[in-house]
């Protein structure tokens, strides 16, 4: 079947589909029988929390890259190490592949996740004609690999737990640690809330114009 | 192999790919094979035969491999002399030494307390089924809470996370690994293995096989 040929959806079926448990109920049902969720044929306020979600995570991100991870004393000495700082100790060291998990999942993916999020949303608000199957790849990319930013939390976390000897050497979690959590949480709900139905309705006529745009 | 509709059919056969809408009837596959949306390639069934056994199994096993877990050693540094060791627990904890307390409970939810809640709902839900009994009393909602909380359940990005802290320490001082560590690792892979099970369709279908499809009246 040609990807682009008109579907019988469920909107255009006079029903309304449940995202949770893909039940199908007439329009005009509010909660879904069968599993209780919500029920919307397509979420108008979807975009507006893509958004929202969207702004904050990028507001903490910023902070989340200029203050320390982690905070070192070594030998009484405390020594800050921010994000990039950290992997580029790693690859002073020698541990390149382990530098780049670290730079792929706190630094490629949370900014490529950025990109690509506010793509998303606008090619659906512009009502964009690109390849909707590539989008939706797209968007079951960002939400499978958007969780795995957090590594770099729960390396923060260990790392204060277990180097703890005394006057030798010692980590604490730096600020940045909150902020990035904070950036990863937001992000993801920025991409949960998107629905993901509006990319494909710009093959459907917009039901309040005559013709396609 | 679910079709397109061009007529009107009962409700009850009919199912909409949640990923772009498109309305499929609904029909089980044949065996080993799965239903996928025509047009945004969702995987909408893909039953395993058993599979509600094998999920109540792994959930089972999630349950007391994080449950231990939380009370034996995780990890133990040793150098010049000086050693220290530290639990899962403490490293949760450790953001709260920093003033970072919401965070330390954050840490804690995604790497403990989802992941066993999402386990005990499952068995909540599945474990009646298996038993060929009606389902408990809300059953429904607590599928529904346990797939909302799916994303949210990280223990196996913690393993790759203690697996990069590992490398960082390796040339500061010397890693014992506790029994709490070598558990989290087998929890991923049982993690893995449940969420390949689980077919969201064929739950709802047994859930309403049980006890009669709910209906908009």
């Amino acid at each position: 079947m040609p990807v682009d040929a008109p579907v019988l959806t469920a909107r255009k079926a006079g029903l309304v589909a449940c995202t949770q448990c893909a039940g199908v109920w007439n329009v005009g049902q509010a909660k879904c029988p069968r599993c209780g969720a919500a029920l919307e044929s397509r979420d108008i306020h979807s975009l507006s929390r893509v958004w929202a979600w969207w702004f904050v995570g990028l507001l903490c991100y910023i902070p989340a890259n200029l203050f320390p991870m982690l905070n070192t004393t070594f030998m009484m000495k405390t020594s800050g190490d921010t994000i990039v700082g950290g992997a580029v100790t790693l690859i002073s060291h020698g541990a390149i592949p382990v530098a780049l998990v670290i730079l792929i999942a706190s630094v490629a993916i949370p900014a490529s996740k950025f990109v690509a999020v506010a793509y998303l949303a606008l090619s659906v608000q512009f009502r964009w004609k690109t390849d909707h199957l590539k989008r939706m790849q797209l968007y079951e990319f960002v939400e499978f690999i958007g969780r795995w930013s957090m590594i770099d939390v729960f390396v923060v976390a260990v790392l204060s737990a277990l180097v703890q000897l005394s006057v030798v050497v010692s980590i604490a979690p730096g600020p940045a640690a909150v902020t990035f959590a904070m950036s990863v949480v937001f992000t993801m709900l920025s991409a949960r809330s998107f629905d993901s139905r509006l990319i494909w309705d710009s093959l459907d006529p917009q039901p309040d114009e005559d013709s396609l745009t | 192999m679910a079709t397109t509709l061009t007529s009107d059919k009962d409700l009850e056969d009919l199912i909409a790919c949640p990923s772009c809408d498109a309305l499929y009837h609904a029909a089980a596959p044949g065996h080993g094979e799965r239903a996928v949306c025509a047009r945004c390639h969702h995987v909408l069934i893909a039953p395993i035969e058993g599979a509600v056994l094998r999920i109540v199994a792994l959930a089972l096993t999630i349950l007391i491999l994080l449950g231990t877990a939380v009370f034996v050693p995780f990890l133990k540094i040793e150098a010049q002399g000086l050693s220290h060791s530290t639990s899962i627990v403490d490293a949760a904890l450790s953001f709260s030494q920093a003033h970072m307390i919401g965070l330390s409970i954050v840490v804690l939810a995604l790497i403990v307390f989802i992941p066993l809640a999402r386990a005990m709902l499952l068995i909540y839900v599945l474990a009646p089924l298996m038993f060929h009994r009606l389902p408990l009393t809300g059953a429904r909602m607590a599928f529904r809470w346990s797939e909302e909380l799916r994303p949210w359940s990280m223990a196996e990005i913690f393993v790759l996370g203690v697996g990069v802290a590992l490398v960082k320490v390796a040339d500061l001082a010397r890693v014992e690994l506790g029994a709490a560590f070598w558990m989290f690792a087998a929890l991923v892979i049982v993690t893995v293995l449940q969420d390949g099970f689980l077919c969201r369709w064929s739950v709802w279908k047994a859930l309403d096989a049980r006890t009669g499809k709910a209906t908009s009246e």
